[in-house]
Formats: C-alpha cells, structure tokens, sequence
C-alpha cells in the first residue's frame, strides 16, 4: 500500500513532468475532453433550469387546484373520439356545482379565447384571453402590480372589465399607466381595473398568466363565440393538499348528479390535476434528459478515443522509458498506474477547461434561459473527466504495463 | 539498517547477504546458471542466441564478457539481469531459482538485487540526476527523505555532488554514465551489470569510468561487464570468452590493470 502511494506520486509527477514537456499536444488532447464536460456541465444546468422552471410554473397554477373538464389532460385510457362526443360543461353545470359543493374554497368557470389587444396604435397578438367570475381569483395564487381582479358585481353583470398580466400591460403601455384605461379586445372597449405582477414562469408560454387577460365570462360568450360551442372549466380550489382528494370525491359525486347520470353511466367528464401535468413534466424531461445523456455521452465517447489514441502514441513513444523504469523495477501495476494518472490528468485538465468553458458559456445561456452552475456542476466535471481519463488509458497503459523489458529497452 | 555508507563491505546489510549465501549451502556463489539456452524464434526459423552455458559467478568476483557481435552477450546479460529468463536450463541466484518467475517477481529482484548499467546510459531525459538515482528507490518503497539521502550520497560517491540538479542534456557523455552508475549502485544491490559501459565514450572518459568501476569493486561488489576492447576486459579479474551461443574461454587475468584510484570527483 505505501508503495502503491509512492508509485502514484511517481506516477502523477512523470504524468506532469510528460504533459509539461507535450503541452501543446496536452491541450490538443484535451479538446474532445473540454467538448464533452463543457456539454455535460451546460446540458446538466439546463436541464435543471427547464425543470425548475416547469415546477415553478406548475406552482404557480396553485398546488391545491382540480380541475373539471370535458377534457381529460394526457388522456391515455378514453378514446379521444368519447372525450369529443361528451356534452359540454356548461355554466348551468357550474351554478350547480357551485351550490351544491361544500367542500371547496372557491370555484370559477372559465373559458378562453385567443385575442388581439389594442390601446391605440400598440397591439399584443395571440393573448390567451379567459373568460371568468370574481371567484377566480380565489381559485389562484395571482397577486397584483396595480388594481384588483373584478368583483361579484361587474362579473354577474358582465361588464366590459379586464385584468391585465403584467407582459400583456407592460407591452401595451410601457409606462406603466394602465389602470383605468380602455383596450380594444376584437374592437370591443373594456376597461383595465387590474395589472397582475410578474408571475414569472416563463415556461408555460401562452398559459403563463403573465401573457394572459381576465374579463367577465359571459363577455366571451357574447363577443368571441358562442356559449354552446364552449365546454367550460371549472377551476376548484381545496382547503388544503391533503384535501384534494376529498374535494374530487365529492366532485364526482356532484357533477354526476347535475349530469343526471344513471349509475351504469361512466363519468361524462373528467377532474384534472395539476399531479398530471407534473408527471407529464417529468416524462418530458425524462426524455430531454436522456436525448442530453445520449449527446453528451457522444461527445464525451469521441474525446475518450482522442485520449486513447493519443495515450498509446505516448507509450509507442516512451517504449525506451517504459524499458528502462522496467529494467531498474518497476512492476506491471507501477507502469500501469503511471499511464492511468497520466491520462486522467490529461482528462482533467481538459475537465477544468471544459468547466470554465461551460461557466462562460452558461452565462450567454442565462440571458435566455435562467440557468446556475452550481457546486454539483463542478464535482461533475471532475469525477466525469477522471473516469474518462481512467477508461481511456486502461488500454494503453495495460500494453505499456506488459511490454517486455528487453524489447522495450533495445526499441529505437 | 546502516545507511552512512552504502557501498562499504562492512556495510551490515552485505554481511547478512553473505551469511544468508554460506548458510544456504555448498557455495558462495550469487550465480549459478546451468546449460542455459535462449532461442528466438524469428518466423520459422530459430535464433540460438546461447545454446549450452553453465556459469558460477561468486561474490565479489569481477568479470568481462568478450565475444564477437551476435556472439550472445547481450542476451546472456539479460538474462543474468532477470530482463529475460532462459528457453532452457536453470538460473539460480543468489540461491533462488528465478528461471520460472513471473514478470513481477523478476521485477522486485531486479530492483533489489541488480543494478544495471548500460551502452547508452538510458537515463530518463526529462528527470535530473538526483531524480534518475532515485528512481529504483521509489520503486524500492523507500520513504521520501532517505531516498533523496542516498540518492544524493550515491552521486556524491560518483563525483557529481556539483550536478544533481543537472538533466542528462546538460550533462557529458561520462557525467551520464556516472548518474547511471550511481542509479545502478543506490539500491546497494548483489550485482552490477554493465553492457558496454564504455562503448559510447571516448577512450579517456572510458577509462574514468573504468576507475570507477575498480572503485566499486574494491569496495566489495561484483562487477560483470560486457566489452569489445581487450584493455577494458583487463581490468577485470576473469575473462569469458563467447561465441556462436558457447562458452569458449573462461580464463582468470594475470596481470590485470588496475586503474589509478581517480574515479570520484575527478570528471
Ligand atoms: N529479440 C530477438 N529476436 C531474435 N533474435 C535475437 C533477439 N535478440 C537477439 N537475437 C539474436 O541473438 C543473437 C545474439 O544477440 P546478442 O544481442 O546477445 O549479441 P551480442 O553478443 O550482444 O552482440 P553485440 O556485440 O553486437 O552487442 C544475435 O544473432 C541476435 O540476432
Ligand atoms: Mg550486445
């Protein structure tokens, strides 16, 4: 054991003296190495980001929240074509349901449509415009920059209101003035009565509400399109997590009942959970994840030969050397730890590199996708190249390690 | 163990070599090889670099291998190195017998046993004298501070105090293959083999070396060593005398020429 200790610090020494003597051949080397951990390292952080960002999102939506659909979400077991034929919710549904459930905190309806919005000459395109009630509100996490969301009494009565998200008011009137003003939704006046705050979870696109507007429900059925066209969807709030399920059970139960289905009737609608999408986010990223392991791997697979091919080179060359530390001693495992740590050197210097690389890199990233190299980031890079650099060597420092001293030592 | 001076025959580690060779048996003998042959096969055809030798070599002994080029000098040097075994035949040394070790095994008695010194000095380019000499020691399992202690009095025994910082591109031909005695000599091991130490050097720096070599074998080593030239082959005690893989002549010199003590520090 003492010697082994000796014969890796001999080994990582000659590893420096070699590659100091070689650098630029060293860092030629490398550069499958930096290519790889520089993907490993970005591919990581992105992954991570996109996934926060998703949960993020998700949270956003309110973790406590159903939801009751015509549709279901990433429907697997229903034929689509059942889904197509159920009748719509409708807002008779929804009075219903209201009444008779007592277990929730709130419950909106909501529709939604895709609008032009326009304050004079400025115009925000494909905004997801939803159609609710002041109960909304209630059903979400959403907090405000300016106003209020509209009340009981502008909602029943459908009065031409609108709550903004904070890009879609920020687009609109960049200095911030919005409330009270009147937009152009399809040539219709509403007036804004609330600006939300940046809710940030830029991942969910067109469904972030800071890309949507809120206007009263029944604004949608008389402006955009026709109520008997539109299924609605009631967003439910439980008290708590561990209510979610309490509060389904008595959904179904209810919604059965306003459906006037006899109990041979299977469910003509569906109560979806945020738990879907999250596990739908999870298999999406479950495959990114992959795809990002495949590539990386790829790149990392192509340096790993570079170090190979360059180590047994390096051997070829040192044949004499090789003779010569055989002749005064050195055993198999000497030789052979020697070109090993001499390879995940090389790998790890190229690791370093690559880290670097990818901390610069991920900063350019940041601009358009917020990710953070993080400490992990870093203990990656190094195990990752070393093992490379360890895998890689083997073969040749396994030829060099069973050379024949003689042979080695009459090699010109 | 006495480290002060490793080369000395009182040094203690050399008795104990002695007793364990007496204890053992018959002879005093550190070689003993037994119509050994080496055959190379290159194709289809066999090479027979030795064919019949048998050979007593006893301790601090001193001697020249001479023979014409191909006679197999080189390969019988190897394999009383331990570089090699033999096709045929049995190599017992300093009472082991090593004809049917493996790599490992001949490697630890290389390291401890043998010091080698060679034509072409084969040092190692991008190290320093200091770390050239202290190359078998690591190998050794000798601890950082004794090894740099003896590596340095190795140098110094050698003449080179003054260049143990120097790279072997910075050093002469002679001052090489002083390093590489000194490598050779650290490990303060049974035997010294030298292939043509003197063949790459000019003969004035060859006979430094050569008064060196008398210096360590005044000291109670054993010394074999290969050569072409007759006068270097004088300074040895016995002569043999090979060709065609045979054992011609083993004669004891005479009147052997013994140099003027200028080895150390004197190049
Ligand atoms: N690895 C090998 N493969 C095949 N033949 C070899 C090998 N090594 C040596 N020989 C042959 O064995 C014979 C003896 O070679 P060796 O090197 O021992 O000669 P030598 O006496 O040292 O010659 P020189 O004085 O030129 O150094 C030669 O005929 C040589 O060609
Ligand atoms: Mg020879």
């Amino acid at each position: 054991m003492k010697n082994f200790l000796f014969e890796l610090r001999e080994g990582l020494s000659i590893s420096f003296r070699a590659i100091r003597a070689n650098k630029i051949r060293a860092v030629l080397t490398t550069l499958g190495i930096v290519i790889g951990v520089t993907s490993v390292v970005l591919m990581s952080t992105a992954i991570k980001g996109i996934d926060s960002a998703f949960q993020k999102g998700v949270a956003s939506m309110g973790s406590d929240n159903l939801y009751i659909d015509k549709w279901e979400w990433f429907n697997n077991d229903i034929p689509w074509w059942e889904l197509r034929n159920r009748r719509n919710l409708t807002m008779e549904d929804y009075t219903k349901y209201k009444e008779l459930a007592k277990l929730p905190v709130a419950s909106a309806p909501t529709v939604w449509s895709t609008q032009t919005i326009k304050y004079k000459e400025r115009t925000v395109e494909f905004i997801l415009v939803q159609g609710t009630n002041s109960d909304y509100i209630n059903t979400t996490n959403l907090n405000f920059d300016a106003g209020r969301f509209f009340n009981e009494l502008e909602s029943s009565g459908g009065r031409q209101v609108v709550v903004l998200g904070s890009e879609v008011a920020k687009k609109l009137f960049p200095r911030g003035d919005a409330l009270n003003q009147e937009v152009k939704i399809k040539g219709h006046k509403f007036k804004v009565v609330g600006v939300l705050a940046e809710q940030g979870s830029w991942v969910m696109g067109n469904f972030n509400p800071d890309n949507q507007a809120f206007i009263p429900i029944q604004n949608v059925f008389k402006f955009f399109q026709n109520q008997s066209f539109r299924s609605v969807t009631f967003n439910v709030r439980a008290p708590n997590s561990q209510m979610v399920n309490e509060v389904k059970e008595e959904a179904i139960g209810i919604m059965r009942r306003v459906r006037g289905l006899r109990y041979d009737q299977a469910n003509d609608f569906s109560i979806n959970q945020q738990e879907a999408l999250l596990n739908q986010i999870d298999k999406t990223i479950g495959v990114i994840q992959i795809a990002g392991l495949f590539i990386t791997g790829l790149s990392l697979f192509v340096g790993a030969i570079g170090i190979m091919n360059i180590m047994f080179v390096s051997v070829k060359e040192r044949t004499r050397e090789i003779g010569i530390r055989k002749a005064i001693g050195a055993k198999r495992r000497t030789i052979l730890t020697q070109f090993i740590s001499e390879s995940a050197i090389i790998c790890l210097l190229g690791g370093m590199i690559g880290l670097i690389l990818a901390i610069i890199l991920s900063l350019v990233i940041n601009q358009f996708l917020p990710t953070s190299i993080q400490i992990d980031a870093f203990v990656l890079a190094v195990v990752i190249s070393i093992l490379t650099g360890v895998i890689s060597g083997f073969a040749p420092a396994y030829s060099a390690a069973k050379l024949d001293p003689v042979e080695a030592l009459r090699y010109e | 163990m006495d480290q002060k001076y490793p080369f000395s025959q009182s040094e203690a580690g050399r008795h104990q070599d002695l007793n364990k060779l007496t204890n053992n048996g018959k002879t005093m003998n550190i070689i003993n090889i037994e119509h050994i042959a080496k055959i190379y096969q290159v194709g289809s055809e066999e090479v027979h670099a030795l064919r019949d030798v048998s050979l007593q070599i006893n301790k601090n002994e001193y001697v020249a291998i001479m023979g014409p080029s191909g006679s197999g000098k080189s390969t019988l040097m190897n394999i009383l190195g331990c570089l090699d075994t033999p096709t045929h035949g049995i190599y017992d040394f300093t009472g082991v017998n090593v004809s049917q070790m493996n790599d490992n095994e001949l490697a630890k008695i290389r390291n401890k046993e043998i010091g080698f010194v060679f034509q072409t000095f084969n040092l190692l380019a991008r190290s320093d004298a200091l770390h050239n000499v202290e190359l078998p020691l690591i190998y050794a399992g000798v601890p950082g501070s004794e090894r740099k202690d003896r590596a340095r009095e190795a140098l110094e025994h050698v003449g080179l105090a003054d260049r143990i910082h120097h790279k072997p591109n910075e050093l002469s031909g002679g001052q090489r293959q002083r390093v590489a005695i000194a490598r050779a000599l650290v490990t303060r091991p049974s035997i010294i083999l030298a292939d043509e130490p003197t063949g790459n050097l000019d003969t004035k720096t060859g006979e430094d070396i050569m008064a060196l070599f008398n210096d360590i074998f005044e000291l109670g080593n054993t010394i074999i060593l290969v050569t072409h030239e007759e006068y270097i082959a004088e300074h040895a005690k016995r002569i043999l005398r090979i060709r065609d893989g045979l054992i011609e002549k083993d004669e004891t010199v005479a009147n052997r020429y013994i140099p003027k003590k200028n080895g150390a520090s004197k190049i």
